[in-house]
């Protein structure tokens, strides 16, 4: 009966037929995805932006990136990295890069603003990625207890507790999150710049990471309550603190007393 | 003085009460007996007095706090006045840690003190023993005092860890953790020590409860018995003397402790105290609230224990991380065991090397007169390979901070560490033991042949020589007057063996004098000067 049963329903040309059901709407689906978000990251910028962007990239950019943003042995093809990332890595002054080492550093902005935002209007233009974050996520209006869970959970292990930055192996390291800007948090997490994985919106929903947000820009705008913080860089600089300062003064002054009755 | 008649009494209220006292419970005798002991006068003895200041400080400090801290880790949903830990779920002992510090009044101030005497007496009681080591204090008839001193040293630890784990919060948890793995790392019983420590799987709901016990009561109460013992027994010897004309080990010479010290200790008592309000009111140690409440999933880059801990946690960091073997189905967690072993065998030298000073010299006589510890080469040669060796251990807690601040290799720093922890202490005992021979050879030139004076003057015969000084007594005696032990040779016994110990010792005792400078005889003295006296 069993064996009746299968024969009646299956004709066959059924497989190809499924299969090729499926091609489709996965295929189109794709493409209607990709068209949405293309629109969407595309949609900030002006021709002329994405125009003189270029400009700026084959000057700049283009010896170790590629003429066609294809990528080099020395730096990533910029396809899909999206406007967030260069906006991320050039307002931080990180591109373009001073010295290969393990990380790239920090250093004062090389471009003005409005050449940033063309080079990233470029980058945009090139292939769907993430785009700049718009001001509702910025507006630090999210749960600053609840990003602070949240923070400690998956960002303490190398931003420390306090955002005050840790080790990573071989001179690499997590910056101390103590000046960075809302929109650099942001786009932090969704490029994952460096050796930061990618916080992509279903691992830390879009609330997660304005909780995040608000909970590091309360960190950094609280005055420090008890006194000077040390740099808030936990006991080892409390201990050597109270070695050089507490006690180094405390045996200068017995050093004093003793001086005095001789 | 008051008459059976009951006279009214000369000399106003402050004699009088010094007589009622004295008639009911003798205070004159009292004072006579601890008033007139004497005292020395140095700033290295002044090293203990700050550890036993900052103590005070600690009691006074402490018993404040327990007015207001709930060691209780039931779970509650924090509604204080802290903005950014509002409605966050944590332990009531974590929170009423935030309310101390934000809500009480000078709650946040007797934390911070608190905090800041407690590194505070742990450093001091370390710089005390250092100096009690590098004069050789620790001598007969010290040995005890020394281990008594040696356990307010493991004691203050002790008190300072289980103090740095009752908040409860992140930084503490993480530590707390470590320790966790320190004890599962011990074989066959760490798993039970850790259950039964914990009550059930780390955390467990008890730890902060049981900690806090040990903390507030077991550990105060020792350290106050051994600083009675500490103290009595420094009554009982004497206090030690530097050398100098008139310094001898039968007699001290100093000040009597009324009123010279009790009006001196009293007052650096509030130096002592004054230093660690300053601090505490200005910079701020352990903000816990910055951390959140304990959770066990999230562990925080940079969690380090406090200076104190540091050592230990820096053995852990420098041990190759691989060391583990599998005997079937168990692990031998090497990469634990060796760091924990190595860390207490350090304490368990460091405490029994008076005995083995002892039993290398042979020396039964009583010591009151310091050594500078130039005139104790080899022993200063151990002590400073000891310290650098536990400094090296102690910077290995900080690897992490000094790669990221100093722009270095994570690896790189450790690497560089676990070379320094091997070589440094041994370069640092060569070094050290050559540096003090050559100013022992130093003082025995400027005793022989007096103090270079920089004036040249010209002999008629047209030779140049610069004029020494002869030094006066006061300062000769200082530069002549230590012990010269010589290598002991390993002798035969009653029955004419040799025995094994007889040789251990005796190679001991080579080791530790074999090279030596004597001091200047007062043939030489003589000798010298009569040669002086040609040359002129």
């Amino acid at each position: 009966m069993k064996q009746n049963l299968k024969n009646a329903r299956r004709s066959p040309w059924s497989a190809i037929a499924v299969i090729l059901a499926g091609l489709i709407l996965t295929g189109s689906g794709f493409v209607a995805a990709t068209a949405s978000t293309s629109a969407a990251s595309d949609s900030p910028y002006t021709a002329s932006q994405v125009d003189q962007g270029h400009k700026l990239f084959l000057s700049n950019c283009a010896s170790c990136h590629g003429k066609n943003a294809e990528g080099t042995a020395n730096a990533p093809s910029l396809y899909g990295v999206g406007a967030a990332s260069v906006l991320f890595q050039v307002e931080t002054g990180r591109m373009p890069g001073a010295i290969s080492g393990p990380q790239l550093e920090v250093k004062p902005v090389q471009f003005k603003q409005s050449d940033i935002d063309a080079m990233a209007a470029w980058v945009a233009s090139l292939a769907p990625g993430p785009s700049a974050p718009t001001a509702a996520y910025l507006a630090q209006k999210g749960d600053a207890s609840r990003g602070g869970q949240i923070f400690r959970i998956n960002c303490a292990m190398c931003h420390n507790a306090v955002g005050a930055g840790g080790a990573l192996t071989g001179g690499k390291y997590a910056p101390a999150l103590t000046h960075t800007s809302a929109a650099h948090i942001y786009e932090a997490m969704i490029t994952g710049p460096q050796n930061m994985p990618v916080f992509s919106n279903s691992d830390l929903t879009l609330t997660d990471k304005t909780d995040i947000i608000t909970y590091l820009q309360a960190v950094q705008t609280n005055p420090s309550i008890g006194g000077f913080d040390l740099g808030n860089l936990g006991p080892v600089v409390e201990g050597l603190f109270m070695w050089i300062f507490m006690l180094g003064g405390l045996v200068l002054l017995t050093m004093w007393l003793g001086a005095k009755s001789n | 003085m008051s008459t059976a008649n009951g006279n009214k009494q000369k000399g106003g209220f402050l004699a009088g009460t010094a007589n009622y006292l004295d008639e009911r419970v003798g205070v004159a005798g009292i004072l006579k007996t601890f008033g007139r002991k004497v005292f020395p006068d140095h700033w290295s003895f002044m090293l203990g007095e700050v550890a036993l200041y900052s103590f005070l400080v600690l009691l006074l400090s402490g018993t404040f706090l327990t007015f207001f801290f709930q060691p209780a880790m039931t779970p509650v949903i924090y509604d204080g006045i802290y903005g950014p830990l509002k409605g966050a779920h944590m332990s009531v002992a974590y929170a009423s840690t935030i309310d101390i510090s934000f809500e009480v009044r000078g709650g946040l101030l007797m934390r911070q003190v608190h905090h800041w005497a407690a590194l505070l007496f742990v450093a001091s009681a370390g710089l005390h023993m250092l100096r009690v080591f590098f004069t050789g204090a620790f001598r007969k008839p010290r040995e005890i005092n020394w281990i008594v001193g040696f356990a307010l040293f493991v004691l203050g630890m002790a008190g300072g860890f289980t103090g740095y784990s009752l908040p409860d919060d992140l930084l503490s948890g993480n530590g707390l953790r470590i320790i966790d793995g320190m004890i599962k790392g011990v074989p066959v019983i760490g798993t039970w020590i850790s259950s039964l420590l914990f009550g059930g799987e780390f955390p467990g709901h008890g730890i902060v409860a049981r900690l806090y016990s040990l903390h507030i009561m077991l550990i105060p109460a020792l350290i106050l018995v051994f600083i009675a013992i500490h103290l009595f027994m420094v009554v009982i010897h004497k206090h030690t003397h530097y050398s100098g004309a008139g310094k001898r080990d039968d007699n001290v010479v100093g000040y009597p402790l009324a009123p010279v010290y009790v009006a001196k200790a009293g007052g650096f008592f509030f130096i002592v105290f004054g230093v660690i309000m300053l601090v505490a009111a200005t910079f701020t140690i352990n903000p816990v609230w910055n951390y959140g409440g304990y959770d066990p999933s999230p562990v925080s880059a940079g969690t380090q224990p406090d200076w104190y801990i540091g050592f230990l946690d820096g053995a852990l960091r420098l041990t190759p991380s691989h060391l583990e073997v599998m005997l079937g189905n168990y692990t031998l967690s090497l990469n634990v065991l060796i760091p924990m072993v190595v860390g207490v065998l350090f304490l368990v030298v460091a405490a029994l090397y008076p005995f083995l000073e002892a039993w290398v010299t042979g020396d039964k006589r009583e010591h009151h007169v310091l050594d500078r510890p130039r005139n104790a080469p080899t022993r200063t040669a151990i002590g400073a390979a000891g310290v650098v060796f536990y400094a090296v251990l102690w910077a290995g807690a900080a690897t992490d901070l000094i790669a990221t601040n100093f722009r270095m290799s994570l690896n790189q720093v450790l690497l560089s560490l676990q070379i320094a922890l091997i070589i440094l202490p041994i370069a640092a005992y060569i070094i050290t033991k050559r540096l003090a021979l050559s100013l022992q050879r130093k003082d025995r030139e400027i005793v022989l042949h007096g103090r270079e004076s920089g004036r040249i003057v010209r002999l008629p015969h047209g030779e140049y020589v610069e004029v020494h000084e002869e030094i006066d007594e006061y300062t000769r005696y200082k530069l002549v007057d230590f012990v010269n032990y010589q290598p002991i040779l390993a002798r035969p016994n009653a029955r004419g063996k040799i025995t094994i110990r007889g040789r251990i010792r005796a190679s001991m005792s080579s080791w530790f004098f074999e090279d030596r400078v004597t001091p200047v005889t007062p043939a030489e003295l003589k000798a010298a000067h009569s040669d002086t006296k040609e040359l002129h």
